[in-house]
């Protein structure tokens, strides 16, 4: 048994299935971002004046381009995971001797393409509004990677238990957007109170956001290393988890 | 001839406590065309479940090719295709891209897929459909589909879970065309169907299930040999006078129509023989029923009853 050919038949399949429908999930992310470059970066942003040493336009794309490679991992497995529950095509691998990591790596990887695909669509997009500069590619290209692979296993996980197309909107909804708002999108959290700072620095969407606009403008609220140890670790677990539930055949066998 | 699918003491218990398997033994032979048949809830489709692992068995053992599936998951799985009861494709991609991608699910690589995908549209009827979505495709098309997807590995042992459900008379006898010849390519197969004259067709051995147990489990002819009854529906000219047949039960269900039972020992010489020294003319004559079906009815009955 090849396993690469499986994985690469679920990767393509992962992939032509988001490009298929590129409408639905390639351009809606363009324009969301877009609108917030011109609202928040160009007619608000220039009344706000400087964050961090830096205009408040080329501070806050790092964290726009994360959030939606953020939103776009995350739902890609969430709703191709479930849709193939839904129409029992997820049937299709569970009777075919693929090992259970090579699934759940198919729809990770599959979740990953869309969400780097989308992250370089928007940051194209964001060289209309700024001049996007370079500090550490390599931390660019490994934060956007690792923090993909974050979110696309967190979909997949609620694509497992979902049992309706409401439980895959629910944690993007009431979980996904307030983190990401609130993890330093927007405004370093070095300007809110001590408490605060605290407190945000339970969210690992701060950290992923963190290191990933040091990796264009070379300034962070968080140390890098922390970054990558946390989002390491969340990697690790969710990995563990996802490959307990598939391999226990939970919301998939009876 | 080695065994292609071993199950002893196979058991399945349900979450809310329904037992679907009460502890069933099976044997299906490399080559075989089996079938297994039973009634709405009788455990055939959990019983294929647990063998392709979509249903986690509560006990027993599964072998596939001497391979316990509890040792060696996917050597047993590669083993396998199965056309299961329910459409199960992605209805939005193209028939070839479904298919391409079943292969690579078992390590075929792409090009040696896509030369098994055209055989297999072709074969079925479906290479024009090739880059339509499966949503497309009429219920027969559907199924056949399925089919061609079960064999993109080339498996040993084909299972179908009443594969020729909802389809017209003349593509279920092209499916029985084509499952007849996979067989005699040495494909074993087992199939679940309530089309009995599908199975009095198709297959050589036969297992019935019943409340998760097996109540019958023989050859097709040893079983048909069972049947000491026959029914059979006479058309005729109406007559005026009361048609009455010596040691034979008879029934005159209309002016038109009589039926008549006739034992093994029995012979419809001597039915004719009566019917025209009575000035009976007969214009054509049929079986009332399915051999088998009335079997199958006798046996889930007596099952039934024991309980």
């Amino acid at each position: 048994m090849n396993n690469g050919i499986a994985l690469k038949s679920i990767l393509n399949k992962e992939v032509q299935r988001f490009m298929r429908i590129w409408v639905q999930t390639i351009v809606p992310p363009a324009i969301t971002i877009s609108l917030y470059f011109i609202i928040f970066g160009s007619l608000i942003g220039s009344r706000i004046g400087k964050m961090d040493g830096f205009d408040y336009m080329s501070f806050i794309v790092p964290g726009l381009i994360m959030m939606s490679v953020i939103t776009n991992s995350y739902s890609n497995v969430a709703s191709s995971f479930f849709s193939a529950k839904w129409q029992r095509n997820v049937e299709e691998m569970l009777v075919a001797p693929v090992p259970n990591w090579v699934i759940v790596a198919g729809y990770v990887g599959g979740g990953m393409a869309r969400g780097v695909l989308v992250g370089l669509i928007v940051t194209l997009v964001s060289m209309f509004f700024v001049e996007i500069k370079i500090h550490n590619l390599g931390v660019i290209i490994a934060t956007v990677a690792l923090t993909s692979a974050v979110f696309a296993l967190g979909g997949l996980i609620n694509a497992i238990f979902a049992r309706s197309f409401d439980d895959i909107s629910i944690i993007p909804t009431f979980v996904l957007t307030p983190l990401t708002y609130l993890g330093g999108v927007f405004y370093s959290i070095s300007l809110l109170p001590e408490f605060w700072q605290g407190v945000s620095k339970v969210n690992p969407i701060v950290y992923m956001v963190n290191a990933f606009r040091y990796g264009f403008l070379g300034v962070s609220d968080v140390s890098i290393t922390t970054a990558f140890i946390v989002i390491g670790v969340f990697i690790t677990v969710l990995f563990t988890i996802a490959m307990t539930l598939i391999s226990k055949g939970i919301g998939l066998r009876s | 001839m080695s065994t292609a699918l071993e199950i002893s003491g196979l058991k399945k218990i349900y979450k809310g406590g329904f037992q679907a398997l009460k502890g069933i033994d099976l044997t299906v032979e490399k080559g075989d065309f089996f079938a297994l048949l039973g009634p709405n809830g009788a455990g055939k489709s959990t019983t294929i479940g647990v063998i392709t692992s979509l249903v986690n068995k509560t006990a027993g053992k599964v072998k596939v090719f001497g391979v316990d599936i509890d040792k060696n998951l996917e050597k047993a799985k590669s083993f396998l295709g199965l056309v299961p009861q329910e459409f199960n494709f992605n209805q939005f991609e193209p028939l070839l891209n479904i298919l391409v991608n079943q292969a690579g699910y078992y390590g075929v690589d792409r090009k040696t897929a896509l030369q098994r995908a055209e055989k297999y549209l072709k074969q079925l009827e479906l290479w024009d459909k090739r880059h339509d979505a499966g949503r497309m495709l009429s219920g027969g098309m559907k199924r056949r589909l399925m089919i061609a997807r079960a064999l993109m590995h080339e498996p040993q042992v084909l299972i179908l879970d009443e594969p020729t459900a909802g389809v017209d008379i003349e593509v279920r006898r092209t499916m029985w065309d084509f499952l007849r010849e996979l067989n005699k390519q040495g494909v074993t197969i087992i199939l679940t169907t309530h089309y009995l004259e599908e199975a009095e067709m198709l297959c050589r051995n036969i297992a019935i299930i019943n409340h998760g147990e097996i109540v019958e489990n023989t050859d097709m002819k040893s079983l048909l040999a069972q049947l000491d009854m026959e029914s059979f529906v006479l058309d005729i000219v109406p007559t005026e006078s009361e048609i009455e047949l010596k040691d034979i039960v008879s029934r005159e269900i209309d002016d038109h129509t009589l039926e008549v039972d006739l034992t093994k020992k029995g012979s419809l010489n001597t039915v004719f023989a009566q019917l025209s020294q009575q000035g009976v003319k007969v214009l054509s004559m049929r079986n009332k029923s399915n051999r088998l079906e009335a079997l199958f009815v006798h046996l889930i009955n007596n099952a039934t009853e024991q309980k």
